[in-house]
């Protein structure tokens, strides 16, 4: 008990020293909680850390952070940063939401967002993304690459969000060559399929003997097995969420980009310049929250056409000419 | 005749000295990370046990570990291995969730013995088919729990996909349980009778585990059940001469211990969660063996090292929250060195203890 | 010279008649149990030398000391007059000693060229030691009647033939010195001649052969040699032309004074137990009980004479529920028993049969737990000891521990102390205890005496005539042969998996029993 009041008392004290600062800005605490997998997962929860990162570089705001280790801890931890007087708090992954759902609405008062689930309260702000749009683009270009008309695609664990990125990559494919076949595999239904690239490995070497000579991964780090046996049989791969060309040079197609660092940094960002607008955003190919990468790594393996056709594909989905199946709207795929 | 250590010292010194050699190496990885140990050890004991918050967090840690404690070292005492401590409660959550999303409109007096019964027949059954195998077939239950733990998280994943998930929401969860599926927290049990607590998730389950305890306790050495368990774990050819089946021991002893694992799925899934995730067991399946090592399979034991575990784990958060530069995985490190130190190295310090008693022993004698 | 020669030849520089193991003092303990006694053995080489004695006499520890399985405590080994130290296997192959196992060490889906080879490979590579090893093997089989084909997978193969793999082994090893532990225990008597002509061969040519087995007809048959263990301890060293039988008998079951038992001429009633033409196979497909029919009656004592291990614990098992027969019927009062895996001990204690297993400390007693809960072990679902809800009735079991620990004077008389910690003969008496008070109408019992010292022994015999007296049957094992013949009323011998004789206690006496024991009728004279 004690402890507690010694917490909330310093809490206090800390919180009456926020202040507007002569520029407009504002003294903010940022914080930001990773989710079970940790800060170096190589998938969104790194792409938190770096959001965070750049923002600490370039402003000097420390933040604090913290990582999940059990379902109690969700809570605890987002109730611990708000009563610290920690401003504002992000955390990355659909399995925050119900914590935030609780503790949110607790603290009127402290600025929230949620990266991947939608949290219907005042003061939070919940980012979503169009996986299925990005998906869409790299399918495209996997569609042109292939000589084969097979493809393949690793996901990580067996969830509708996973799904998402398969049902929009299939559709992306399909649109350019009708006949094309997708390979998708699985690589499993625990935490453990997230961080497994020796199974994912093997799941794409399999798909590459079925003849798939492009294969996308949507796995975490088990999609670094799923790169490097790509590259290892001359075929090539396609990265995910952020920029995975550099693994590979020459073996990795392209990246679907994910902007959960940008997600981050906005929030910190916005808090700082008193702009926090909670709500739901909602980031496709329009917002430039997802899209295709390129980078001196893959510049030589986009040829012209295929260049013009996944930006013909993106004006395209931007003026709504091209509607992609989003998965999780009624859990089932049109294309397979 | 062999003159073994005094109880006292079996039971307390013993793990005592264990566990502060745990904490003194993880002392020195503190020290090599560039942080103060003191400061660290302080953070945790204050951070667990120092406030109303803190023990509520090591409570509720320490009740999922008391169940699944209890359900290792009641197969222990049949010299049954069941390490499917995890796939148990996984399944007993599937259980927990079907009486809770059915009857949540009616009230938690009801839900709550419903709910227990579920969870302790999903478990149950969960360990029956292993324990069957191991029964008729000889196929070693090792072997066969550590599958069905996989079987399991993908059931799970299956019943949150395609039978419990919200639709359009992103995640594999169920959706809330109502008002009539909530059991009270211990600080809403304070509350009625006017002592104020902090929040924390530690919840009546608490008292469900006491209880587990003290039936555990009452089954192996008063009953004739547990007679039998105890005669077969310490010699299965002599059960044999007694007329004890190894078959029916085998199944029986390994059903309780699915239920008791399954149990904890109320603790987390109904006290604490209040709807079924992914998420729910965690780990704690293997932490019961153990907790129940650690406990000599007894009830009392278990209980005591259930504690000491919540406090590993709530203490460990408050490191991780206070001293941002001590990592996740440090944390990590000092629970696998006590597990390390009370487990496998056990004998490490058990020989030299006895050593002493004997020399002592013959000095006074 | 080439390897197939030197195999084939023997070692050269040996000169004939030489002496090729001299054993000195050995002695081996295991904890308070002394297995072998100041040991010392000499085997002339080109010899075929047989040592007998009971189980548990101390064979395989000696042997296994030769192996270097174990270290002698004390004594000194000396192969071929030079002292060597055997540590292990490694040592005893490269000092020329060979083994075959009872119980084959062989890789069984491996062919028998790669089991050969195995553990003896030149380099690497295996195939120039397979290559080298075919032309060995074809030497040897040519030789010594040891055909087997090389390309066989060992798993297929007949046991005789599994055998001569173990034995080509060896021999590929270079063995001079060839240990067989009882190698025709698991022999058909065809198979056992083959044996014992493969043996012929090897010693014309040089080796040396030790034989290990407690089947007298062999030790007669085969060897040159013969020494007698009993109790840790060699009694005697003799060659075989030399000596008989009987006089092998005797000085293998050893002459002890006759305890005197007080007992009245017996009042033998009606038949309790009828068995006929019980059968028992063991896991290993291996049958234990070769068709018995045996009668009980009530008031008398049956003792069941034999070397260990020809029957008579499988017997006790499957009359006591712990195993079940593969054949055969058991009918006691006119009922028959079940004897399928279905039914169990408990619904052998509910026909009235009790029964003191032979080995207490397996089967008789749960070590750690107390006196108490002992003394109820296989009775503790009656009523008296635990309640229809399942509760046991701790004070009354307590009760009842006391008053069985008074009755047949436990010491120290402590209900609350573990199994563990009674001497042998007083974990016995609680054995004894529980289950003559639990009032049977057959008991069976097993080594009554073994590791019971001489004082309890004789409280033991005198219960056992107790129970007899009160018109009850008992069906007593036993492989002292003193004690069946001054226990029992009727004695009847096992051998092989099946009765090798009946006889009643004053027409006979140890030579005859001895005799009958090691498969031999003196009445239809030696074979």
């Amino acid at each position: 008990m004690k402890f507690v009041t010694a917490l909330m008392g310093a809490a206090a004290l800390l919180g009456s020293t926020v202040t507007a600062v002569a520029d407009g800005h504002v003294e903010i605490k940022p914080a930001v909680i990773f989710d079970l997998g940790g800060k170096f997962d190589r998938s969104f929860n790194q792409a938190s850390f770096e959001g965070a990162e750049r923002f600490k570089q370039e402003t000097g705001i420390e933040y604090r952070e913290f990582e999940i280790q059990s379902d109690a801890q969700r809570e605890q931890a987002l109730r611990r940063f708000a009563e610290q007087g920690n401003n504002p708090i992000v955390v990355a992954g659909f399995a925050q939401q119900s914590a935030m759902e609780a503790v949110a609405a607790e603290f009127p008062d402290t600025q929230f967002q949620i990266i991947d689930a939608y949290v219907d309260l005042p003061n939070v702000r919940s980012v979503v993304f169009k996986e299925h749009e990005g998906s869409f683009l790299v399918g495209v270009l996997a569609a042109m690459q292939s000589e084969s008309g097979t493809v393949g695609f690793v996901g990580g664990m067996d969830i509708g969000l996973i799904r998402k990125f398969a049902c929009g990559y299939v559709q992306g494919v399909k649109s350019v060559n009708p006949d094309a076949t997708v390979i998708q595999n699985m690589t499993g239904t625990t935490g453990a399929a997230w961080n497994d690239p020796v199974k994912g490995g093997e799941l794409a070497t399999g798909q590459i003997d079925q003849g798939a000579d492009v294969v996308y991964h949507a796995a975490g780090g088990t999609g670094r097995g799923v790169l490097q046996a790509a590259a290892d049989n001359g075929v090539m791969g396609i990265g995910v969420d952020a920029n995975q060309n550099y693994l590979h040079p020459g073996s990795v197609l392209t990246s679907m980009l994910k902007r959960v660092d940008v997600a981050v940094y906005d929030a910190f960002k916005a808090a700082q310049q008193g702009k926090f607008e909670p709500g739901l955003e909602v980031w496709g190919v329009a917002e430039e929250g997802v899209g295709y990468a390129v980078d001196e790594n893959n510049e030589s393996l986009l040829t012209e056409d295929m260049i013009a056709a996944v930006e013909d594909a993106k004006a395209k989905i931007i003026s709504g000419e091209i509607q992609v199946h989003d998965y999780t709207t009624d859990d089932s795929c049109p294309a397979s | 005749m062999k003159k073994t250590l005094p109880a006292w010292a079996d039971v307390v010194l013993i793990p005592a000295i264990n566990v502060f050699l745990a904490f003194f190496v993880a002392g020195l990885v503190v020290i090599f990370i560039g942080e103060d140990p003191i400061r660290a050890m302080q953070i945790m004991i204050n951070g667990s046990l120092g406030s109303s918050y803190g023990f509520g967090y090591t409570l509720y840690y320490a009740t999922s570990f008391v169940f699944t404690g209890l359900a290792v070292a009641v197969a222990f005492h049949a010299s049954i291995f069941n390490i499917g401590g995890e796939g148990q409660a996984g399944v007993a959550g599937i259980g927990v969730a079907i009486v809770c999303l059915s009857l949540d409109q009616t009230h938690w007096l009801l839900t709550l013995p419903l709910a227990v019964i579920a969870a302790a027949m999903f478990g149950a059954a969960w360990a029956a088919i292993p324990a069957y195998l191991q029964a008729k077939r000889g196929s070693h239950i090792v072997i066969t729990t550590i599958m069905f733990n996989y079987i399991a998280a993908a059931l799970l994943v299956y019943v949150l996909n395609q039978v419990f998930k919200v639709p359009g929401s992103m995640s594999p969860e169920s959706r809330r349980f109502g008002e009539g599926a909530q059991i009270p927290r211990l600080d809403q049990m304070a509350d009625w009778i006017g002592i104020e607590l902090s929040r924390s998730p530690a919840n009546i389950s608490v008292f469900l585990a006491l209880l587990a305890a003290f039936g555990v306790w009452v089954l192996i050495w008063r009953t004739r059940l547990g007679y039998e368990i105890r005669a077969f774990g310490f010699s299965d050819k002599a059960a044999v001469y007694a007329g004890i089946s190894p078959v029916r021991i085998i199944m029986i002893t390994m059903l309780i211990s699915g239920a008791l694992a399954g149990l904890m799925a109320i603790n987390t899934v109904m006290g604490d969660l209040r709807r079924l995730n992914l998420d729910s067991v965690l780990g704690a399946g293997f932490v019961g063996i153990a907790v129940a090592l650690m406990g000599r399979s007894h009830p009392v034991g278990v209980i005591l090292a259930a504690l000491l575990f919540g406090v590993l784990y709530q203490g460990g958060a408050e490191l991780a929250f206070e001293i941002p530069a001590i990592p996740s995985q440090m944390i990590l490190t000092i629970q696998a060195l006590v597990i390390l130190f009370t487990g496998s190295l056990e004998n490490m310090v058990r020989f030299p203890v006895e050593r002493l008693f004997l020399r002592f022993n013959r000095g006074r004698a | 010279m080439t390897v197939v020669e030197d195999n084939l030849k023997g070692r050269p520089e040996a000169a004939p008649d030489a002496t090729a193991i001299e054993l000195t003092g050995i002695s081996k303990s295991f904890g308070p149990v002394q297995a072998n006694k100041d040991i010392s053995m000499k085997v002339q080489r080109g010899t075929i030398h047989g040592i007998v004695g009971e189980n548990g006499a101390g064979k395989s520890t000696l042997m296994s000391i030769l192996y270097g399985f174990y270290k002698a405590d004390k004594g000194e080994i000396r192969i071929g007059g030079t002292p060597t130290q055997i540590n292990n296997s490694d040592d005893a192959i490269r000092a020329g000693i060979g083994m075959v196992h009872q119980h084959f060490m062989l890789v069984q889906p491996f062919t028998v060229l790669e089991n050969v080879v195995l553990g003896a490979e030149d380099g690497a590579m295996l195939k120039p030691s397979l290559a080298k090893a075919r032309t060995l093997l074809t030497e040897l089989a040519r030789e010594y009647e040891l055909e087997v084909d090389p390309d066989a997978v060992v798993g297929d193969l007949a046991v005789g033939f599994q055998q001569r793999v173990e034995i080509l082994k060896a021999l590929y090893r270079k063995a001079d010195i060839l240990i067989l532990d009882e190698p025709t225990g698991v022999l058909t008597p065809a198979e056992a001649d083959h044996l014992f002509r493969i043996l012929e061969g090897l010693k014309r040519e040089g080796k040396t052969i030790i034989l290990i087995t407690h089947k007298l007809r062999e030790i007669m048959a085969i060897t040159d040699t013969v020494s007698v263990m009993r109790q840790g301890e060699m009694t005697a060293t003799v060659k075989t032309a030399d000596t008989s039988p009987t006089e092998l008998a005797e000085l293998m079951v050893g002459r002890k004074v006759l305890l005197r038992i007080e007992k009245s001429p017996p009042n033998i009633g009606e038949t309790l137990m009828e068995i006929r033409g019980l059968r028992v196979r063991d896991p290993d497909g291996v049958e234990r009980l070769k068709g018995i029919d045996l009668d009980l009656k009530a008031g008398e004592i049956l003792g069941v004479a034999g070397v260990a291990g020809n029957g008579q614990s499988a017997l006790l098992e499957v009359l006591g529920g712990i195993t079940a027969a593969s054949g055969g019927t058991v009918t006691m009062n006119g009922r028959a028993l079940d004897l399928s895996a279905q039914a169990d001990a408990g619904e052998r204690r509910d026909h009235g049969i009790a029964h003191v297993p032979e080995d207490r400390h397996r089967l008789g007693l749960i070590m750690p737990y107390s006196a108490w809960e002992n003394a109820c072990f296989g009775y503790h679902d009656r009523a008296e000891y635990s309640s229809p809800k399942g509760f046991l009735r701790r004070t009354f079991m307590r009760d009842d521990a006391r008053e069985k620990i008074e009755k047949y004077d436990v010491r120290p008389a402590n209900c609350d102390l573990k199994a563990s910690n009674f001497s042998g003969g007083n974990q016995q008496k609680i054995v004894i205890a529980r289950e003559i008070e639990s009032n049977p109408d057959i008991l069976l019992i097993g080594q009554p005496t073994r590791g019971v010292d001489i004082g309890a022994i004789e409280f033991i015999h005198n219960q056992i005539v107790a129970l007899r007296d009160k018109g009850k049957a008992v069906l007593l094992v036993s492989v002292e042969l003193e004690e069946i013949l001054a226990l029992s009323d009727r004695i009847v011998v096992m051998f092989d998996g099946a009765i090798s004789g009946e006889r009643l206690p004053q027409d006979t006496d140890e030579n005859e029993l001895g005799l009958l024991m090691a498969g031999i009728d003196p009445k239809e004279g030696p074979q």
